[in-house]
C-alpha cells in the first residue's frame, strides 16, 4: 500500500508524458486524478492506522542492495509511525491543492505537471522511507524537480533563487551523506529501525561530529538561522504551488529528519544539544518575525513568518519530552496546512492584481470578500487563535518546553506577540483600509478549483484546532519510543 | 595443448585484432561503409561471445607462461571495453562522414585500441604490460590526429609528446622493479617488495612515484592532465569520448594491477595510499573548479572527466584500515568505471547528435534544446544529473558505493573533500541542463539523432536508470572481479 502511494504518482507522469503536444492541456487532469487518488489512499491508510500501537506500520521490506565486501546493505523499506503518518497525509492533502491552484498554468503544461508529481513523489518517499540510504535518496531526487519548477516557472530573480535553493540544500546533504556513511559503518546497517534501538559509540569520528555532520542538512532545510536565506529568495520567486509545496510540506523534512535521525539514533548527543536547539529555536522565531515586520512584499513576508514559525518546531524538539516533541509534530502539520492557505492566497491576490507590494494594495475585501475571510481565517490560525490549529501546536510546544527551558520559552512565546502584530498588520493594510479605484475591477475567487482548494483546508485548518486529537494522537504515537530514548 | 589453451585465453582480443587486418584489407578491394562498419561491429559481437563462453567454460588461468591471465576481474574487464568500443562505433557511423577517406583505417584503429585496452587489465608482466600500453597508446594518438585539421593535429602532436614522456617515466619506474627483483613477472616482484628492507624501500618507493606518474596520464589525473582539455577539444569527438572512458578505464585496470599485485605488500600500500589519496583530492577540486569557467561542452567534459577520475582516485586510496584489503576499494573503482561509461559515452554521444546538426560546441548553442530535440535534450540532462551524482542514476550508487569504502578505510576527511566537490560540480553540470531548458532557442529548427546514435543513447540512458535503480547485478559482478585481489 505504502509503495502503491509513493509511486503512484510516477504513474501520472507516465500518461503526463504520453499526451500528444496538442492534448497537453488535459495534462492538469490527469495530475489532479492521480493527487487525488493519493490523497484518497493517504486518507484510507490514516483511517487505518492503528492509534495504540507505537512504532512503525504498514511496513514493506525487500532486501535491495547487498555488497558483502564495503557491508553496503541497503533495504528497500517503507513504513510509517505516527509522524510519518501525519506527514504523509500532509503531503497528499497539499499535493492535490498543489495542482488545484496550478489550473491556470498555460506555459508548457506537460512538463510543469509531471515535475510537480515528481515533487510528490519525492515527498511522499522521504516521509516513508526507513532505509537511512533510500531515505536519502529521496531526499535527494526532490532537488532536480525543484529546480526545474523554481527556475522555469518561477517569477522575479527565478534562475537565481532556484540555484541558491539547489546549493544550499545539496551543501548540507552532502554532509549529510558523510554522516550517514559513517553512521553505516559504526552501525553496520542503515536500517533506521534498528539504528533507533542500538547505541551508537564513537567510530571514525566522535558522535558529536557525527550529530553535527547529520543535524546539518536538516537545520539548512528548516531552516535554521543562519541558514535560512535561501527560503525568503526561493518562496518569493517560485510559483503559487512550489510555495505551497515549499512552506507546506519541504521545511517539514527538516524537522522530520531532526526527529527520525538525529534525536532518535543519537539520543546522548542531543540530550546534550538540547539547549542549543532552543537557543537558534528562539533566534529563528525572534529574527524571522522581526524580518517579517518590515517586508513589503506579501509572499517575503509569508516567507518570513515561516522562519519564525519554523523556530517553534526546533523549540519543541529542544523539550525532548512527549508534549514537546509532539507539538514539533503538531506544528509541522499545522503550519504545513496554514502556510500553505496563506501561499495559496497570496498567489490568487497576486494572480488577480499583478503585484504583492503591499504598499500598493488596499481594500481588497470589497473586491474579493471571500479571499479575504479566508486570508483571515488563515493569518489568525498563523497567530494562534484558538479553535484553529495554529494554537494547538503553540501551546504544546511551550507547555513541552518551559519545564527545560523556561526563560527561553518566556523570550520564544514574545514571537506569538509578533506574529499577531505582522498577521493582523497585514491584512488591515491588503484588505481593509480605503477602497482603491485601481483595484476596482477585480474579481473574487469563482473557480471551482479555487474554492475547492480553499474550503478543503480551511476544513482542516477548524478540524485539528477543534479536536486536535484527530493528528495528535497519532504524532503523539509517534514521538514515544524516540521521547523513551531521550529519557 | 597448453599452447592452445593459451591462444583460446587471449580469444577475445584475438578477434578483435584479426578483424582489424581483415577491415583494412577488404577496404583495398571493396570499398563499403556498410561494410567497414558491419565487420567492426561483428568483430565487437565476436569478442563479447567468446568472453562470454571464457566464463561458460571456465577458462579462467594464467597464459603464455603467466604473461597474462583470465581471471575475474579481466573478463570484466574484457566486456566493459568490448561494449565500450561498441558504442563508440555506433557513435562514430554518422560523424566519420567527416573524413571520407580512411574509414577503414579509422575503425580498424578502435578495434585495435580496445584489444590493447583489454589486454591491459590482464597482463601480469611489465614487458607484455608495456607492450599492450604502447599498443592502446599509439593507434589512439593517431586517432585523435584523424580529422587532420589544426585542432586535430595539433591535438594528436600534443597527446603523442606527453604520451611519450609518460611512457618514459613509466618505463623506468618498471626498470626499478625490475632492477630490484631480477623478475618482470608481477607476481615475484610482490614477493621482493615484500621483503624489501631499508636499504632497496627507497628504490621501491621511487618506482611507485614513476609509475604514478607515468600511468597518471593515462587516468589523468592533476598533476597529469595537462593534455585533457586541449586533446578532448581536437580529437573527433567519438574518439574524444572513447579517450574519456576507454582509456581512463584501462589506465585504472592496469594500476590495480600493478599496485594490487606489485606493491601490494603492507610495509608500502600505506605509503601510496596516502598519495593516491592526496591525488584523488586535488584532482577532484582541480578539474570541478576549472571546469566551472568553461564554455565549450567537450573542454567543460574534459576537465570533469579529470574531477571523475579523482573520486575513482578514492577508491585506489580506500585500503580497508583493519584488513589491508583491497577488493574493497577495487570493487568501488570497478562499480564507478562502469556506471562512469554508460554516463559519459551518453554525455558524449548526445554532444556528437547535437553537434552534427548545429555545428558547434559552445554550451551557449546549447539553448532551448528542449524544444528542439527533447529526447536527446533530456538524455543529456539524465547524463548530467548522473555526473552529478543525483539520484535515481548510475552516478550516485557509483560515489556513494566508492565513498562508503573510502569511510570504511578511515579516509573521512577524503570523503568530505569529495560530498563538497560534487556540490561544486552541480553548478556547472546543471548550468548546460538549464541552457536546454530554459533560454529560447536560436532557431526552431529540429534536431534529430540518426538510428545508430538514437541506439547508442538508449543503451547508455538505460544503462544508467537500470544501473540507478537495480544496482544489485553490477554490483555483484564488481565484487567478484574485484575479490580477485582479496587477501
Amino acid at each position: 500500500m505504502l509503495s502503491f502511494i509513493v509511486f503512484f504518482p510516477l504513474l501520472g507522469v507516465a500518461i503526463i508524458a504520453l499526451l500528444p503536444r496538442e492534448r497537453e492541456r488535459d495534462s492538469k487532469w490527469v495530475a489532479a486524478a492521480t493527487a487525488f487518488v493519493v490523497l484518497v489512499a493517504a486518507v484510507g491508510l490514516f483511517v487505518a492506522f492503528d492509534r495504540d500501537q507505537t512504532g512503525f506500520q504498514f511496513v514493506q521490506s525487500h532486501t535491495w542492495i547487498s555488497g558483502d565486501i564495503a557491508h553496503f546493505d541497503i533495504q528497500y523499506l517503507l513504513g510509517v509511525d505516527g509522524l510519518g503518518m501525519a506527514m504523509l497525509v500532509l503531503t497528499a492533502l497539499l499535493g492535490l491543492v498543489a495542482v488545484l491552484i496550478s489550473w491556470n498554468i498555460e506555459l508548457r503544461p506537460k512538463e510543469y505537471f509531471a515535475w510537480l508529481l515528481l515533487l510528490e513523489m519525492s515527498l511522499l518517499g522521504v516521509f516513508t522511507a526507513l532505509d537511512f540510504l533510500l531515505f536519502f535518496i529521496f531526499w535527494e531526487i526532490e532537488l532536480i524537480p525543484m529546480y526545474f519548477l523554481i527556475s522555469i516557472w518561477g517569477t522575479g530573480r527565478k534562475v537565481y533563487s532556484a540555484w541558491k535553493y539547489v546549493f544550499f540544500t545539496f551543501f548540507g546533504s552532502a554532509f549529510m551523506l558523510v554522516g550517514l556513511l559513517v553512521l553505516g559503518f559504526a552501525a553496520d546497517t542503515f536500517d533506521i529501525r534498528v539504528l533507533s534501538q542500538m547505541e551508537i559509540r564513537d567510530a571514525l569520528v566522535p558522535t558529536q561530529v557525527l550529530f553535527f555532520l547529520l543535524i546539518f542538512g536538516f537545520a539548512i532545510k528548516l531552516p535554521v538561522f543562519p541558514f535560512h536565506t535561501w527560503l525568503p529568495d526561493a518562496h518569493t520567486d517560485a510559483p503559487t504551488a512550489v510555495s505551497v509545496m515549499l512552506a507546506g510540506v519541504l521545511l517539514k523534512m527538516g524537522g522530520y529528519g531532526m526527529l527520525r535521525i538525529c534525536l532518535s539514533i543519537l539520543p546522548d548527543v542531543a540530550r546534550d544539544a538540547a539547549v542549543w536547539l532552543a537557543i537558534f529555536g528562539v533566534v529563528n522565531i525572534l529574527y524571522g518575525a522581526l524580518v517579517t515586520l518590515v517586508q513589503t512584499d506579501l509572499k517575503r513576508l509569508i516567507a518570513y513568518s515561516s522562519v519564525s514559525h519554523m523556530g517553534y518546531v526546533l523549540l519543541g524538539l529542544s523539550a525532548l519530552g512527549q508534549v514537546g516533541l509532539t507539538g514539533a509534530g503538531m506544528q509541522m502539520f499545522t503550519h504545513g496546512v496554514i502556510t500553505g492557505l496563506l501561499f495559496v492566497m497570496v498567489g490568487m491576490v497576486y494572480d488577480r492584481a499583478h503585484t504583492r507590494q503591499i504598499g500598493e494594495l488596499s481594500g481588497l475585501a470589497h473586491q474579493m470578500p471571500m479571499i479575504a475571510v479566508v486570508m483571515v481565517i488563515a493569518g489568525l490560525a498563523s497567530l494562534g487563535l484558538p479553535s484553529m490549529a495554529g494554537f494547538v501546536s503553540e501551546v504544546m510546544v511551550f507547555l513541552g518546553t518551559f519545564d527545560k527551558h523556561g526563560a527561553l520559552t518566556i523570550l520564544g512565546v514574545i514571537g506569538i506577540l509578533l506574529t499577531a502584530g505582522y498577521i493582523l498588520w497585514m491584512i488591515q493594510r491588503v484588505f481593509l483600509g480605503e477602497r482603491s479605484p485601481r483595484w476596482k475591477d477585480l474579481g473574487d475567487a469563482t473557480a471551482w478549483w479555487e474554492r475547492t482548494a480553499m474550503i478543503a483546508m480551511v476544513a482542516v485548518i477548524f478540524l485539528v484546532g477543534i479536536y486536535p486529537a484527530v493528528v495528535a494522537d497519532v504524532i503523539s504515537t509517534g514521538v514515544e519510543p524516540i521521547v523513551g530514548r531521550l529519557a | 595443448m597448453d599452447e592452445l589453451g593459451s591462444v583460446d585465453r587471449l580469444g577475445p582480443e584475438l578477434i578483435l585484432l584479426a578483424f582489424a587486418g581483415i577491415i583494412v584489407l577488404t577496404d583495398l578491394v571493396v570499398q563499403r561503409r556498410w561494410l567497414v562498419v558491419g565487420g567492426s561491429l561483428l568483430a565487437v559481437a565476436g569478442s563479447l561471445i567468446w568472453a562470454g563462453t571464457l566464463v561458460a567454460r571456465d577458462m579462467r588461468g594464467s597464459a603464455f607462461d603467466g604473461l597474462l591471465v583470465v581471471d575475474n576481474f579481466s573478463l570484466f574487464f574484457a566486456f566493459l571495453f568490448a561494449g565500450i568500443a561498441a558504442v563508440v562505433i555506433l557513435a562514430s557511423i554518422d560523424y566519420s562522414e567527416r573524413f571520407s577517406r580512411y574509414q577503414a583505417e579509422y575503425y580498424a584503429l578502435i578495434l585495435v585500441s580496445a584489444a590493447g585496452m583489454m589486454l591491459l587489465a590482464a597482463t601480469v608482466d611489465l614487458i607484455a604490460i608495456f607492450i599492450v600500453l604502447e599498443l592502446t597508446g599509439i593507434s589512439l594518438y593517431i586517432l585523435v590526429a584523424f580529422l587532420k585539421d589544426m585542432r586535430s593535429s595539433e591535438a594528436g602532436l600534443k597527446y603523442l609528446l606527453l604520451g611519450a614522456l609518460s611512457t618514459a617515466v613509466t618505463l623506468y619506474g618498471m626498470a626499478l622493479l625490475f632492477g630490484l627483483s631480477g623478475s618482470t613477472s608481477l607476481d615475484d616482484i610482490g614477493n621482493v617488495v615484500a621483503a624489501a628492507n631499508d636499504d632497496t624501500r627507497a628504490a621501491v618507493v621511487m618506482a611507485m612515484v614513476f609509475l604514478v606518474a607515468g600511468l597518471g596520464f593515462k587516468m589523468a589525473v592533476v598533476p597529469f592532465q595537462m593534455w585533457v582539455p586541449d586533446v578532448y577539444e581536437g580529437a573527433p569527438t567519438p574518439i574524444t569520448a572513447y579517450l574519456s572512458v576507454g582509456s581512463k578505464a584501462a589506465g585504472f585496470a592496469v594500476v590495480m594491477r600493478i599496485f594490487f599485485e606489485a606493491l601490494g605488500d603492507r610495509s608500502i600500500s600505506s605509503d601510496w595510499s596516502n598519495m593516491f589519496a592526496a591525488v584523488a583530492a586535488i584532482s577532484m577540486t582541480v578539474g570541478n573548479v576549472v571546469a566551472i569557467t568553461q564554455t565549450n561542452i567537450k573542454r567543460m567534459l574534459g576537465y570533469s572527466s579529470i574531477a571523475q577520475a579523482g573520486y575513482l582516485v578514492v577508491g585506489l586510496a580506500a585500503i580497508s584500515a583493519a584488513e589491508g584489503e583491497f577488493s574493497l576499494g577495487a570493487s568501488g573503482v570497478i562499480f564507478f568505471l562502469a556506471a562512469y561509461a554508460f554516463t559519459n559515452l551518453g554525455a558524449f554521444i548526445a554532444i556528437i547528435a547535437i553537434s552534427n546538426r548545429i555545428n558547434s560546441d559552445e554550451i551557449g548553442d546549447y539553448a532551448g534544446m528542449i524544444r528542439r530535440a527533447p529526447l536527446l535534450a533530456l538524455g543529456l540532462t539524465l547524463c548530467l544529473v548522473s555526473l552529478t551524482g543525483i539520484p535515481p542514476t548510475a552516478g550516485f550508487i557509483a560515489k556513494v558505493y566508492i565513498f562508503n569504502a573510502a569511510v570504511q578505510s578511515d579516509l573521512v576527511w577524503l570523503v568530505i573533500v569529495g560530498v563538497l566537490n560534487s556540490v561544486v560540480s552541480a553548478y556547472y553540470y546543471l548550468r548546460v541542463v538549464l541552457q536546454m531548458f530554459l533560454e529560447a532557442p536560436a532557431s526552431e529548427e529540429r534536431v534529430s539523432a540518426g538510428p545508430s546514435l538514437g541506439l547508442a543513447m538508449a543503451i547508455a540512458s538505460g544503462g544508467i536508470l537500470f544501473i540507478g535503480i537495480l544496482p544489485f547485478l553490477l554490483l555483484e559482478v564488481s565484487e567478484t572481479a574485484a575479490r580477485t585481489f582479496g587477501s
